[in-house]
């Protein structure tokens, strides 16, 4: 009984010492923002055909989530709960736990520049898991702003009367419609280099199923 | 009185004649294309509200949630924001559920406002009796739900002193309005009564034309531009749910901005 009691107490504090590269939150977390930002973006794509911004670009009708305007409003109203709880529990984890500031501070330009000169002569160095290079660091900055950047200016599209401060921010209805746009152009320009990358560098997308190589607990 | 849109000059209307056999062809084409061409992620959920009951119904609930959300958030005393004259866009642009052609005009002359439900006094009213009422106006951005907006100048009675006017029970959930187009709206209590909502007669200071709601119609700042009926022939105040013509396809009602 005792020694199966301080087994399970030296596991505790094994796995406390050792936690996974992708610790379960982080996995979960991650695949419902996958499924949330596709619905939202296809059926986003669905709401922008009825009047485009831009006068060339309509989205076809395979790539659209709703078979119409008002199905893909309705798809997009609904997912926006998902992307925005799911979302909001990623941040207050992120900043909790200190995973964005281990894992993608600090940035060094001359590691930049070093990263982008590497993959242009493609060295793809993805050799450790654990540690992000200085490109991979940024994107995930960026990504995560895009994502913000996203719901605020969907506030300010969906609600320009009572949030009008808001809509005014953006230079209007307008205005908030095209940086909504500039955001969901952002967020599939990450998604091709991710899951291109993800797909070249297989381990990659086996650590987010399974959790990747335990990784010594940093400060 | 004719369209505004038609030009006083133009093609010879025959060649409209002539080619709606073609036109609906290709109207038709397109639906037929639409129909078989519905995405991949489409079929994999089945979002088309005849193919799959149980999630157009769920997406249909979270819709209605978003409903009660919607009027948490509406301020009764927050005002949309106002622009100059110089903004108006004159003649307003039009939207209805059919071309601007087949406006059907409303005759003023024998018009009449029909009122029921929730309401002491239900004697109908005529143009000459709303003309008479104090009038407000207001210069008010319209934001249609496909995405575009522009800034029109409506005058008109606003519709919560006329409520207050006719004796209707203000503590009842909805106004509903019913249409020479028969195009079924509705709005909540609290819209209503707020400030920037208008029984609308006039534009930019003339008479609102054919195309635009003559002899009555709806303006409120703080729903998106298919709340807002044309041609208004009945209002009824109720405590049943009405829904409206765009609502019974999939459109969000309380549609609040």
């Amino acid at each position: 009984m005792s020694t199966a009691s301080s087994q399970i107490a030296a596991d505790g504090r094994r796995s406390r010492r050792a936690p996974k590269l992708h610790p379960l939150p982080v996995r979960l977390m991650h695949w419902l923002n996958a499924c949330a930002m596709l619905m939202m973006i296809t059926s986003g794509w669905g709401v922008y055909d009825d009047d485009p911004i831009l006068g060339w670009l309509y989205f076809p009708d395979w790539a659209r989530l709703g078979g119409w305007a008002a199905s893909s409003l309705l798809w997009h109203f609904a997912a926006m709960w998902l992307l925005m709880v799911n979302g909001l529990v990623y941040l207050i984890y992120g900043f909790a736990t200190g995973r964005f500031r281990r894992k993608l501070l600090p940035i060094r330009v001359s590691e930049f520049i070093h990263t982008v000169g590497e993959t242009l002569r493609f060295h793809l160095a993805h050799e450790d898991l654990t540690r992000y290079n200085a490109v991979q660091k940024l994107l995930y900055l960026v990504v995560i702003c895009a994502g913000v950047s996203q719901v605020i200016t969907g506030f300010a599209i969906w609600k320009p009367v009572q949030l009008s401060w808001l809509t005014a921010l953006f230079g209007g209805f307008q205005g908030a419609r095209r940086v909504h746009f500039l955001g969901m152009s952002v967020l599939v320009g990450f998604l091709v280099v991710h899951v291109a990358l993800a797909v070249l560098v297989p381990k990659t997308l086996w650590a987010m199923l399974t959790g990747g190589p335990r990784v010594k607990a940093q400060a | 009185m004719r369209s505004l849109h038609r030009p006083d000059t133009g093609p010879d209307p025959a060649i409209l004649d002539n080619h709606l056999p073609r036109v609906r062809e290709v109207e038709r084409r397109l639906m037929l294309r639409g129909g078989l061409s519905l995405g991949l992620l489409t079929m994999l959920t089945g979002c088309s509200p005849e193919k799959n009951h149980e999630i157009d119904a769920a997406l249909r609930a979270i819709s209605s949630f978003n409903d009660q959300v919607q009027a948490r958030l509406f301020d009764p005393n927050k005002l949309a924001p106002i622009y100059p004259a110089s903004r108006v866009l004159k003649p307003p642009r039009f939207n209805a559920y059919y071309d601007i052609q087949q406006v059907k005009p409303v005759d003023g002359a024998s018009w009449k406002l029909e009122l029921g439900g929730l309401i002491a006094d239900k004697r109908p009213w005529n143009t000459q009796q709303i003309a008479a009422l104090p009038q407000r106006e207001i210069i008010i951005r319209h934001i249609c739900v496909e995405g575009w907006d522009y800034i029109g100048q409506w005058s008109g009675v606003p519709l919560g002193d006329f409520l207050k006017r006719v004796g209707a029970d203000l503590k009842a959930r909805y106004v509903a309005f019913q249409t020479a187009d028969n195009y079924l709206s509705s709005i909540d209590m609290a819209t209503a009564l707020h400030p920037q909502t208008l029984l609308a007669t006039r534009y930019a200071g003339a008479p609102i034309t054919d195309p635009f709601g003559y002899p009555l119609r709806l303006r409120t700042s703080t729903k998106l531009g298919f709340k807002n009926p044309k041609w208004i022939t009945s209002m009824e105040v109720t405590n049943t749910y009405p829904s409206g013509y765009w609502e019974k396809q999939g459109f969000n009602w309380f549609s609040g901005i």
